[in-house]
């Protein structure tokens, strides 16, 4: 673009700057419109990625420079829509050398100090290698953090796409450690709201007063202590994602509030009579069971109903089967390049005791222990020596005694309880082991360390037929 | 000998993409100086459609804004000439069709 006067920047620092100068710095392509939509100025990011000529661009309409899909597909400067805020999509363009290249767009109006729009920024990314990256990371098996090769979770990464292709509520449940978190900002990363914020918020971490003023915000005076306006996590969201995680500690008045946004998508601040009308989808997250918790009436029925529109469950790690190796490998090649280790794998029996420890930290858990594993290892293969004690000390093959009932209740599964009897641990033991040797009695007679008389014995004790 | 050219259409310019045009003129300039037009509504935007209007059509020319490769090799394999990158109205860019005087690239509104 031609380096002239009108663009100069006074005032900003010590002395005067041209303005494209400024933005030629910027890796992202930038271009300054008009109220009409006519470009004024367009940074060389923005020539890279477009090919086009940056002369004869100027002052004409962005769609002719752009030539981007989403011009004709609801772009609000191409509408003329008078009032919006900022809009963030995933389009492709058709560059000068016939390439149809998907990039990342946003545009945001540019208000003047009497807040009237007097013209748009509009910034654009080339996201190829990033469509290419998640191409090739979904044929590992693996979509934005979460890996797996068990049927469940294939199931989950294909439902993904068409999931986020809408603009539906989405309930995720599953245990503490199975990535909840990381599935919620999978779907938000695979939607056309990625380039825009992904708000998170616990609701377990706050106290209810707090929690109504970081959800919904509040205005200078509404409370002691409020000295200025806040906008409130869910504005903040503004055409993105909000994301609810441990949503069954969300108390009830504020469950009410919830339910309200989610029926007309309008926040209203403490203390405010003015509503914001906010574009954003609510994903939320829970390790409880909130049917049961309906049921308790510590749950809102409407709620879990508007809530559960897509409902995704993610399995515990010891139901995953085969998964246990392949994020044990993982988690070994990435520790490994945090902190610039060689260790090439584990011993055969430090890999079984991770085989048949349950897990109820789960994927976070193992993420820890191999954590832990690659920090303590002095060699180039784990052993047991290297594996955190308590995996060690104790004999991992007792069972988890409690019932996925108290699982739910306490959300993490702990390995023993005290409510049962040695007797009913023993049962469970027993069968587990059974499942897990496919109901081969000799087999799991070893793996207990008993005879195969003992174990016959105790199956007749607890009335196991097989 | 006539000639015929196809443009796809945005309002009355050139349309920046040719796979997302639904409008497409057909003109047929006569040896004898006359010039035929009908503009083709499609029911939606599709770039093999327009592929396949311009040969059923024995266009010999395409006019259009952007174009992606594949569909550009496509019209070219199919020996009809591809005029892309082209900015401006249609009648301004008919005309310079007619005087000969159309190049890739050319842009209309530039001063």
């Amino acid at each position: 673009m031609t380096h002239e006067s009108p663009y100069i920047i006074n005032g900003l620092m010590d002395q005067q700057f041209l303005l494209p100068d400024l933005l030629n710095e910027v890796p992202i392509g930038i271009a300054v419109l008009d109220i009409e939509g006519r470009i004024k100025l367009a940074n060389r990011a923005w020539q890279t990625i477009t090919g086009a000529d940056p002369e004869s661009m100027q002052g004409l309409k962005c769609y002719l420079g752009l030539r981007c899909d989403y011009c004709f597909k609801g772009c609000p400067v191409m509408a003329d829509k008078a009032d919006f805020q900022t809009v963030s999509v995933d389009a492709d363009i058709i560059d000068r050398t016939r390439t149809k290249v998907p990039i990342r767009l946003n545009i945001s109006p540019i208000v003047n100090n009497k807040n009237v729009i007097s013209g748009y920024v509009e910034t654009i990314q080339d996201i190829r290698q990033v469509a290419e990256l998640s191409s090739s990371a979904s044929k590992a098996y693996s979509l934005g953090g979460l890996i797996g090769t068990s049927p469940e979770m294939v199931k989950i990464f294909s439902m993904v796409p068409s999931i986020a292709a809408t603009d539906s509520s989405v309930l995720i449940t599953g245990e503490t450690g199975t990535g909840k978190d990381v599935l919620a900002e999978a779907i938000h990363n695979a939607s056309d709201r990625a380039g825009a914020p992904f708000i998170k918020v616990n609701c377990g971490a706050l106290p209810e007063t707090l929690l109504e003023s970081e959800l919904f915000g509040h205005v200078k005076g509404a409370f002691t202590g409020a000295n200025e306006d806040r906008p409130g996590r869910i504005k903040l969201a503004h055409n993105g994602s909000f994301f609810l995680t441990e949503i069954g500690d969300l108390p009830l008045p504020l469950q009410v509030k919830l339910l309200s946004f989610l029926d007309d998508k309008v926040i209203h601040p403490l203390g405010s009579s003015r509503g914001f009308n906010a574009d954003v989808r609510v994903i939320v997250a829970t390790h409880r069971d909130l049917k049961r918790m309906v049921q308790e009436k510590t749950f809102r029925a409407d709620l879990l109903f508007r809530l559960n529109v897509v409902h995704l469950h993610l399995p515990p790690l010891r139901e995953r089967g085969d998964d246990i190796l392949l994020l044990k490998n993982h988690f070994l090649m990435e520790y490994c390049n945090k902190f610039n280790k060689k260790i090439k794998g584990f011993t055969k029996k430090s890999a079984k005791i991770l085989s048949a420890y349950r897990y109820p930290g789960n994927v976070r858990e193992l993420s820890n222990i191999v954590e832990y594993a690659v920090n303590f290892c002095d060699r180039d293969i784990i052993g047991s020596s290297h594996l955190p004690a308590y995996l060690t000390e104790q004999d991992i093959l007792r069972p988890v005694t409690e019932t996925t009932h108290a699982a739910q209740e306490r959300g993490v599964p702990v390995e023993y309880s005290s409510a049962q009897s040695w007797d009913d641990a023993e049962k469970q033991m027993i069968m587990d082991t059974l499942v897990k040797c496919g109901g081969r009695k000799g087999e799991a007679a070893n793996m207990l360390g008993w005879s195969r008389s003992t174990f016959w014995r105790k199956m007749k004790k607890h009335s196991i037929s097989g | 000998m006539s000639h015929k050219i196809m443009i796809p259409l945005h309002n009355d310019e050139v349309a920046p993409r040719f796979d997302l045009a639904t409008d497409v003129l057909l003109a047929k300039f006569r040896s004898d100086g006359e010039t035929s037009e009908r503009i083709i509504v499609l029911p939606q935007a599709s770039a093999d459609d327009l592929c396949a209007l311009a040969t059923s059509d024995n266009t010999d020319a395409v006019v259009c804004g952007g174009i992606d490769d594949e569909h550009y090799q496509y019209l070219k394999w199919k020996g009809i000439e591809v005029l892309d990158d082209v900015i401006g109205p249609v009648k301004k860019v008919m005309q310079a069709y007619k005087d000969n005087k159309l190049a890739r690239g050319d842009n209309f509104y530039m001063v």
